[in-house]
């Protein structure tokens, strides 16, 4: 079974007047330990199908699986909790809290957890250790380069151990030196940590790291690219 | 003006905040507009009377009253050219909840010396005089009470003992409404014929034929009374008046403070919303200084947009604070009779809301009119 | 509370200058709250605190005042020969018959306008017994002499009242021979002397104007009322003293918090648009961090939570402000008329624990109101929308 079963979604908005069809029956699975790119010209539907995976957006119908949860079936409340505990999702815009320190932003999932002050401090340690950012605790985001930030957003993303990464468009804001470190940092917590990401990007670069590219055209899965080599 | 439709959609743009500012406005100048008109109403009724009207009280304290004797040599007093006296009854009426001054009066001269302010009707005023019972009170008791015209109505003396029927026999209107229409008059003789050897007048009452001689009558009264057992204290009515108010205590002081801290709480409310306005918009600001606005008019769009908050507000809150008092028939537990909003209180009113406008718009207008267009629109992205 | 509180102070401090003003307007109209019903408060005190919960206070059947009741000379001793009047030390009754007017006195200072109605009331020596809380410095007025004791809230506020000095009146000259103060009561603005002397200066003839006695029994006032004014040879009204007194302050005392709270509610209702304003621009600046909050898994409630303490910790430290601006005012003395009697009464502003308790938590409640409808649309925000 895979990690994620999407089966049949429907969705559309509203926009004014005009309704607009973004899936008219999508299926797609992504198995676990999986590592995804999913490219696309805009308004294909890249970003909504990570809002559906993450709980965060419904689809009209159809179902969204999660860890043989369904996601489309959960309250606000439940898909809270759920959510702290399966998903870490990363943003182009990184969205750290600005008056918050890189600890304090990466100890913000633990808080929703039952784990004592001590603890907490440990794996925030350990996660920013893994994003290489130790001597960086105390920063405020303003004080750190666009890479850093995104590291850290990383980083809180993964505090909690959860089984699912989600990023939206991560290099989108950096330049090539930083978009590298990001992507190399992908790679190990897929290969070492053995997390499912599932990456949305227009980056040809960022999807070459993938194990595996979906191009979705239209809200239509138009070709699906298993990537060689990347992987040694 | 051109630009109204823009500083219009502004304004629009975030309804909840420019209703909820103008609303502030409106209640603080409300407030401000009620605690003042309760002093202006203060020094209205502190300055009643009229000039030629003088009033002889004993020196010790009012409460102490003056012999009856004294009428006759008080009007041989030169430029006296009228004397009444009257005394403090202290009746309750029902279960005594309502407080109200029964005074009993000499008739005929009090009605003649107040003839220009208490106004009665001929006839009602003969059937008053006729009858020892009669008593002529004020509209607004009568409508309290719910009395009319011909009822006998009875009085539990609290000073003289016992039960007082009285007959209303007649009404009067006012020309200055700081008077009070809530007034109970009746005849002196009544309680002297009841009470007879336990009462004498409570204060006389003169009318003189020149007012700027009042000092000098008010000297030569006390000199004459000086070193007889009852020591008399003239003065003219209206510092008679002003006396009386002065037992409120301070209320100037406490008034004006709050009204003080009135004013400075809606100017901080309303320079807060100025200024978030301000910051949400510095792109827009931007965008119409590369369109080639100038930093004048920039300007003046953000302090017209203060103004209209203020303005707005202000008219409001005065429109209310005038029009309440009236439809409620407020008047202060009857201690501020004829309570209204004096025009140098709309004015006063009107002043702080262009001062709150400048105030309030001048700082985020600055701010406006000097950001430099390529920092603000970079911070667009 | 899931989500730090750090974030939330942090946050407002990033709008020093909009979180200053929204606070300092909490403040003012705290400021005012408090200021006001510790005017109230003291006036009350003033008149709740004087007379005692054991006298009974005897006047003329349908008298509203001591000012217009009048006892016969002959009836004060009847009153004193009743069973239910305890005993002194000495074996004598603890009565004192009492005569009450009103006087004109100079006041300090240069406003000839003002009337100053001080009560100038004659007592006999065991009045000092009969009223307890009394502490009087100098030597008691002697008996057959002018002399006069001054209740220490007019020392400060009329001429010729320090002891020693003479205080002229009702066409004598007064020595003043002692200042007794009385736990803050109205007792305090009052003038004391023989009760003769002023009988023979001021009202003429040997009437009292009241009788007030120490009961035997502290729990006997409806039994001791029952006897007074069932009595044949009298026609009286028996008051408990304390009741009587506070009484008096109902009328004046009710217009006072009338006042306060109609014009703390309309500032009050000021105060929360601002801080409503305030919260609302607050998370729409912040619609990113709310949607990440959201993301990460906190729940809707943790939000609501979270920006419903934000505000109420803005207003909690406006509370504060204007408690301080409020304290100052603390034993400020000022006066009033007591209608009952036209006398001026002085009274203290009382700032009391419970007062200040009060004023901080109105402060919260506005800020939880003014912040709870904007913390409730911060904690409805859809994500996606938020993060687009």
């Amino acid at each position: 079974m895979a990690l994620v079963e999407i089966r049949d979604v429907y969705k559309s908005f509203r926009r004014d007047t005009q309704a607009v069809d973004v899936y008219t029956g999508l299926t797609v699975d992504f198995e676990e330990g999986s590592f995804t790119a999913l490219m696309g010209p805009s308004g294909s539907g890249k970003s909504t199908l990570l809002n559906l995976v993450a709980g965060l957006d419904k689809p009209t119908s159809g179902i969204v699986r999660v860890g043989g949860a369904e996601v489309s079936r959960m309250n606000t409340s439940q898909l809270a909790t759920w959510r702290s505990r399966t998903i870490g999702f990363v943003f182009q815009s990184y969205n750290l809290l600005p008056v918050l320190t890189a600890q304090q932003n990466v100890e913000l999932p633990l808080l929703l957890t039952n784990l004592n002050k001590r603890d907490r401090a440990e794996r925030v340690a350990i996660a920013l250790g893994v994003v290489g950012l130790s001597d960086r605790l105390e920063h405020y985001p303003r004080q750190l380069s666009g890479g850093q930030e995104q590291r850290v957003s990383i980083a809180r993303a993964i505090v909690a151990d959860p089984q699912l990464i989600l990023l939206d468009e991560p290099t989108g804001q950096l330049d090539a030196k930083s978009s590298e470190e990001v992507l190399t940092l992908l790679q190990r917590l897929n290969d070492e940590f053995n997390k499912t990401i599932i990456v949305v990007t227009h980056d040809a670069k960022a999807a070459e790291r993938a194990k595996t590219v979906l191009h979705l055209d239209k809200g239509v899965l138009v070709e699906r690219q298993a990537m060689q080599g990347a992987h040694g | 003006m051109k630009f109204f439709p823009l500083v219009l959609s502004n304004l629009m743009r975030h309804k909840l905040r420019t209703t909820l500012t103008i609303l502030s406005i409106a209640l603080a100048l409300f407030l401000f507009a009620s605690l003042r008109t309760v002093v202006t109403q203060l020094e209205i009724s502190s300055q009643l009377g009229a000039a030629n009207r003088m009033i002889v009280q004993n020196a010790t304290a009012f409460i102490f009253p003056l012999p009856q004797s004294y009428a006759t040599r008080l009007a041989t007093i030169p430029h006296v050219t009228g004397v009444t006296w009257a005394n403090w009854f202290g009746g309750k009426y029902g279960d005594g909840r309502k407080f109200f001054g029964p005074l009993a009066v000499d008739p005929a001269s009090y009605l003649e010396i107040y003839k220009n302010d208490f106004l009665v009707q001929s006839d009602q005023k003969e059937a008053f005089l006729r009858e020892r019972t009669a008593v002529i009170v004020g509209q607004g008791l009568l409508k309290a009470f719910g009395w009319k015209i011909g009822d006998n109505v009875t009085l539990q003396g609290t000073i003289y003992p016992g039960d007082w029927t009285f007959t209303i026999r007649g009404t009067y209107s006012l020309k200055e409404t700081a008077y009070g229409d809530e007034q109970f008059l009746f005849h002196y003789d009544y309680l002297y014929e009841r009470v007879k050897d336990n009462v004498s007048p409570g204060w006389f009452i003169l009318r003189i034929d020149d007012p700027a001689r009042s000092g000098v009558v008010a000297k030569s009264i006390d000199d004459s009374f000086r070193n007889s057992p009852a020591p008399t204290k003239t003065g003219t009515e209206q510092a008679f008046s002003a006396g009386f108010m002065t037992m409120f205590g301070n209320i100037q002081l406490l008034m004006g403070t709050i009204g003080m801290a009135v004013v400075f709480a809606i100017l901080l409310i309303a320079a807060n919303a100025m200024l978030m306005n301000q910051r949400e918009r510095s792109s827009e600001v931007a965008v119409l200084k590369t369109v080639g606005f100038t930093d004048r008019t920039i300007f003046s769009l953000v302090i017209v947009e203060a103004a209209f908050m203020a303005l707005t507000g202000a008219a409001l809150g005065l429109g209310l604070a005038i029009i309440l008092p009236k439809a409620t028939h407020f008047n202060a537990f009857g201690f501020l009779p004829g309570f209204h909003v004096t025009s140098g209180t709309v004015m006063v009113g009107a002043g702080i809301a262009l001062l709150l406008s400048v105030l309030s718009g001048f700082t985020p207008a600055y701010q406006a009119a000097r950001m430099p267009v390529v920092q603000a629109l970079r911070r667009v992205e | 509370m899931k989500i730090p509180l750090i974030y939330n102070v942090r946050s407002v401090l990033q709008r020093p200058v909009s979180t200053a003003f929204t606070a300092l307007g909490i403040a003012l109209v705290v400021a005012v709250f408090v200021a006001m019903l510790a005017l109230a408060n003291g006036f009350a005190s003033a008149l709740t605190k004087t007379g005692g919960d054991d006298n009974i206070l005897v006047m003329r059947k349908g008298a509203d005042s001591e000012l217009s009741s009048a006892i016969a000379r002959a009836d004060a001793n009847i009153i004193a020969s009743f069973p239910q009047v305890a005993m002194g030390a000495d074996g004598k009754p603890l009565v004192s018959p009492e005569t009450y007017v009103v006087i004109n006195l100079p006041r300090k200072g240069v406003d000839t306008t003002a009337i100053a109605n001080v009560v100038i009331r004659g007592v006999s020596q065991r009045a000092f017994e009969v009223r307890k809380n009394i502490k009087m410095t100098g030597r008691t007025f002697a008996s057959g002499q002018s002399e006069v004791c001054i209740g220490e809230k007019l020392v400060a506020r009329y001429r010729n009242t320090a002891i020693g000095e003479k205080l002229r009146f009702a066409g004598r000259d007064w020595t003043v021979v002692c200042q007794f103060s009385a736990a803050g009561s109205s007792f305090e603005s009052e003038v004391w002397g023989e009760a003769e002397q002023f009988q023979g200066a001021m009202r003429g003839g040997s009437t009292y104007s009241t009788v007030t006695f120490r009961m035997k029994d502290p729990a006997g006032f409806e039994e001791a009322k029952r006897a007074l004014q069932g009595d044949q040879r009298l026609q009286v009204d028996a008051h408990l003293e304390s009741t009587y007194y506070a009484d008096q302050s109902k009328a004046v005392g009710a217009m006072l918090n009338f006042l306060a709270i109609m014009i703390t509610s309309i500032m009050s209702v000021g105060a929360i648009f601002g801080a409503v304003n305030t919260m609302y621009a607050s998370i729409s600046s912040r619609t990113p961090e709310i949607a990440v909050l959201l993301t990460l898994g906190f729940k809707p409630r943790n939000v609501l939570l979270s920006f419903l303490a934000e505000s109420a910790v803005i207003a909690f430290a406006g509370g504060v402000l204007g408690c301080l601006i409020a304290l100052p005012i603390n034993g400020v003395v000022t006066s009033t008329t007591n209608w009952s009697s036209f006398s001026e009464i002085a009274f203290a502003f009382r700032v009391t624990p419970t007062l200040l308790l009060s004023g901080v938590v109105f402060a919260v409640v506005m800020g939880v109101v003014g912040g709870f409808f904007p913390a409730r649309k911060a904690s409805r925000m859809p994500v996606v929308q938020a993060l687009r």
